[in-house]
């Protein structure tokens, strides 16, 4: 096996993630940067995280920002176990072709389209645009995500499981509770922590659905980048990308109990 | 032994499968355990199942056998109620079990994959069905114990399947399939996992734990081996339809056609005419100048109708001369293939058809002075084939 | 468990409440004028006046908006660039993410899960924040033309920034995962031994790969295709903070047209040719997700 990675494997490989990471890289480094010109290094200083701190506008974007994620999270979540119960085990149905569909049209959507067709929406049903709005629309995309993500691990669930419960006593909905999903809770986990994370990215949809009052932290960082790059940023992308990696660290410790699970 | 070991567990009568007295099918005042009646099972306009009627008695280790593809599984399936009946009935005890959920009937199956719950340890895998059937804990305990003595695997209850060989995971998957004491025990092909040595000995155990439970087991199999051994029947499947059932040495022995002596062993099988009868011996004309074949049959066969013979190659015996037998027919030897504990001969008819013979090499030198190209003669004896019309 | 009735009825009625109707009311919206009123277009749908208001309120809807779309070079030049820029991409995303899937399928098993994982990590941090991160790099005075300089690589600092260039930087960089794992996948499953077969029968290592290991991994290539084309083709972010003025990009002008001109009816005409022009890679993608999932 070992021979098959040669030097063209490994450069392309080092390259690869050269071209992926020195980015990001550079954007921490250059928060911890004295100088407020984010690109001449003036020392080292945690002076931008301190200002962070201290702005009010960006910790109430940020509060904002939590409660849509984790909202959304569980919600999309939800929705989309059902989802996916529905594409991998209803069979045919009247308007399978539709449900199909619409679950994988908006992985692929603009986000301008789903954006502006959802604000239409809203004022079309004279909905007051705010934190519902934003949630709203976040959980309509993401649960189409997580519905991915649970019907993959779904479609390898081997079914005499379930009646194997059922032939014990189980009814279907305890062979599902008592079996299923603590077998498929890994995938349910990674689903989770997927659609946080779009919902806490998203600019283009929460921008179109917002409104007064309702600012999301990619609204305010967004408008803050327009006028140029600011060590604060920075600060703040440092701050997020560490939240992400830790959150994508434990997923993947919890997807390596699944996969030892998955062999029998 | 073992079994006087769990001898102790044992609430029922022993009751031995390979007693010859066992034959609950031959007794009109037996009930059956199981009636399938007049079963049909359609996906669309596939017919998995056609018309099939059977009866499996209480204490049986019945054995469902088929190739891939024959239906046995389904109606498998059918008996834990995973799949129900397009039509006829199935009754159990009497009871009619169309509409009973899995959950609801006291059947319970041993699944091909085991279907061990990976998230639970062994232990917990056992009481799965006990916690459902609300015993109390303390009874669950004890219940838990005995099956993991039943299993030999007491060490093992804290483990995950995933901790486990293939052998002790089917052990587990027996222990928690048997757990409910159900009335009726279903195992699809519940050896087919492991290596042959393992399989074989614990088919003997399957055995054992069978007339110590005195629970009646039906297993599906594609292994005629398997069926042979463990069954006090077997059921030989053909196209959603059964071909015969019967205890095993009647199946070997008196097949009912040449569909279920072809699938089970090896056989010689000889088209011809039949030329006359004479109590139950029946005799074939099968080439223009050689002398007419003898066996026995329980059918009873027109003069001229085609019918075939069947021969086990064990029963042909090889010469080097001609014969007094009744049945000698000269040949050439194609082919000798030697297995260590019988040699196999090839021999080809002067009409072209291949007959093996097969001789058990008693000495440790299988050289019985023939050779490839030789001329010789095969022969048996009347009672040693059968008569089949179909 | 097979889903219940409700259990099919509630993702699909979010669905289609949230998903589906909402296009139709971007049609109706194309279909309308601008209005200096709030909200800025009309008719006004005023089901109290009756049959009569009903009729005027469909009479008034026209495709007005969308002769505008044709006439005005600025829409079918945004349209055309979007395209360019959109398959370019998706043609260099490719280039580049084919050979790091293909290391990645060759790697050992023990590195392999870590290798992926570090493939997919970037993907889970914020889009905002990784095209931002290129402002730094690329603009005039930026990291990439220091380090140039020092080198002497160049003597005058390039203008990066604000150009096609960095767009195209930005989308194969922010999509490259997009392609990377789908091409990964259908090669880890592949059986090598092919390889060998093909070798053993005198095939050279290079053709060997274009006979066999590439048409294999074609189901990848495609579905990483359309991951990365169809929605560059309709992004906004990358072209309006790395793109210059002169970059058009359909994305870009939906949203200047919704809310600096606030003509929600214009920029409404432009989804829905957005969509139009969408609608056949969207469909044949769903095609082959359904394939490949029933393949399980």
């Amino acid at each position: 096996m070992n021979t098959r990675f040669s030097w063209f494997n490994a450069t392309s490989v080092a390259l690869g993630f050269a071209f992926l990471y020195i980015p990001i890289l550079l954007l921490v480094i250059f928060s911890f940067n004295e100088s407020k010109l984010v690109t001449v290094w003036g020392g080292f200083s945690t002076k931008w995280y301190s200002a962070l701190l201290q702005n009010e506008a960006f910790l109430d974007a940020a509060w904002v920002t939590l409660r849509v994620a984790l909202i959304t999270a569980t919600v999309a979540t939800v929705l989309g176990t059902m989802a996916a119960l529905v594409l991998v085990r209803s069979g045919r149905f009247k308007g399978r072709t539709l449900f199909t569909g619409m679950v994988y049209a908006p992985l692929v959507m603009p986000e301008v389209i789903t954006g502006l067709s959802l604000l239409l929406l809203f004022i079309a049903i004279g909905m007051d645009r705010g934190i519902v709005t934003i949630t709203l629309a976040h959980i309509t995309f993401a649960m189409c995500f997580a519905t991915v993500v649970i019907s993959s691990r779904l479609v390898t669930f081997d079914r005499s499981l379930e009646e194997a419960a059922e032939d014990l006593g189980a009814s279907p909905l305890d062979a599902f509770f008592s079996v299923t999903l603590p077998i498929i809770a890994p995938a349910i986990v990674a689903a989770w922590l997927l659609t946080f994370t779009l919902s806490l990215d998203d600019l283009v949809i929460a921008s179109f659905t917002s409104g007064p009052g309702a600012t999301t932290l990619p609204m305010k960082i967004y408008s803050s980048v327009r006028l140029g790059v600011t060590p604060e940023i920075n600060a703040l992308s440092t701050i997020l990308i560490s939240v992400v990696a830790l959150g994508v660290i434990i997923a993947s410790l919890l997807g390596k109990r699944a996969d030892i699970n998955r062999e029998i | 032994m073992r079994l006087s070991r769990r001898a102790s567990l044992s609430r029922c009568s022993v009751v031995m499968v390979n007693d010859p007295n066992f034959r609950p099918w031959d007794d009109p005042n037996t009930k059956p355990l199981i009636d399938i009646q007049n079963v049909t099972k359609k996906f669309g306009d596939f017919t998995a199942i056609d018309d099939l009627s059977l009866k499996i008695y209480p204490k049986e280790f019945f054995a469902i056998l088929g190739p891939s593809g024959c239906g046995k599984t389904t109606l498998m399936r059918m008996l834990g109620g995973f799949d129900a009946p397009t039509k006829g009935s199935i009754l159990l005890e009497g009871q009619d079990l169309t509409g009973t959920s899995p959950a609801q009937r006291p059947v319970n199956m041993m699944f091909q994959s085991y279907a061990l719950f990976p998230h639970l340890s062994v232990g917990e895998n056992i009481a799965f069905g006990l916690k459902r059937e609300k015993m109390p804990k303390a009874d669950i305990k004890i219940r838990v114990q005995e099956m993991l003595e039943l299993v030999q695997l007491s060490e093992l209850e804290k483990r995950k399947p995933h901790q486990l060989s293939g052998g002790q995971r089917q052990r587990v998957a027996l222990a928690r399939a048997l757990a409910k004491r159900p009335k009726l025990l279903l195992l699809d092909e519940p050896l087919g996992a492991l290596d042959k040595k393992l399989r074989e000995a614990t088919q003997f155990e399957l055995m054992g734990i069978q007339e110590q439970l005195g629970c009646t087991f039906v297993i599906v199999t594609h292994d005629q081996e398997e069926a042979m051994t463990v069954s006090s029947r077997i059921a030989v499947m053909d196209q959603g339809e059964i071909a015969q059932v019967a205890p095993p040495e009647t199946i070997y022995e008196a097949p009912a056609s040449r569909y279920v002596a072809d699938f089970i062993g090896d056989v010689n099988i000889i088209e011809g005419r039949v030329s006359t009868t004479k109590e139950n011996a029946v005799f074939l004309d099968w080439h223009e100048n050689e002398v007419s074949l003898s066996a026995l049959s329980d059918q009873s066969f027109t003069i001229g109708s085609t019918a075939w013979l069947s021969v086990r190659p064990e029963k042909i015996q090889i010469y080097k001369e001609p014969p007094q037998t009744n049945n000698a027919i000269a040949g050439k030897v194609l082919d000798i293939a030697y297995l260590g504990n019988v040699s196999t001969y090839h021999v080809e008819l002067s009409n072209g058809q291949v007959i093996k013979a097969q001789e058990t090499n008693a000495g440790r030198s299988a050289n019985r002075g023939i050779d490839w190209e030789q001329s010789v003669w095969v022969g048996w004896s009347t009672d040693a084939g059968i008569v089949l019309s179909q | 468990m097979k889903p219940s009735r409700l259990i099919i009825a509630i993702p699909y009625l979010w669905l289609a409440l949230l998903f589906l109707a909402p296009f139709f009311i971007v049609i109706k919206m194309s279909l309308s004028d601008l209005a200096v009123s709030i909200p800025p277009y009309t008719p006004q749908l005023d089901l109290s006046g009756g049959w009569e208001a009903i009729t005027a309120y469909w009479a008034a809807l026209d495709l007005e908006n969308y002769t505008w779309l044709a006439d005005d070079p600025l829409y079918i030049n945004s349209f055309k660039s979007s395209l360019i820029i959109a398959s370019v991409s998706t043609l260099i995303t490719l280039a580049v993410a084919y050979p790091i899937a293909y290391a990645l399928a060759c790697s050992p098993q023990r590195w392999r899960a870590l290798l992926v994982m570090l493939v997919i990590l970037p993907f889970w941090t914020s889009f905002l924040i990784r095209v931002y991160a290129w402002i730094g790099i690329l603009k005039t005075e930026g990291l990439l033309n220091q380090l140039l300089l020092s080198v002497g690589m160049i003597s005058d600092p390039l203008t990066i920034l604000n150009t096609n260039t960095a767009v195209y930087i930005g989308i194969v960089y922010s999509y490259l995962p997009f392609m990377v794992l789908p091409i990964y996948a259908t090669l880890e499953k592949m059986d090598w031994s092919l390889i060998e077969a093909a070798e053993d029968l005198g095939s050279s290592r290079l053709s060997a790969f274009w006979l066999v290991t590439f048409p294999l991994s074609l189901p990848g290539v495609i579905a990483g295709c359309f991951l990365v084309f169809i929605p560059a083709m309709g992004e906004f972010v990358i072209p309006d903070l790395l793109g210059g003025s002169d970059t058009l990009m359909i994305g870009k002008t939906l949203w200047v047209e919704f809310f600096s001109n606030r003509d929600w009816p214009v920029a409404s005409a432009v989804a829905v040719v957005l969509l139009v022009l969408l609608i056949v890679p969207i469909v044949l993608f769903q095609r082959q997700q359904q394939k490949l999932s029933e393949a399980g």
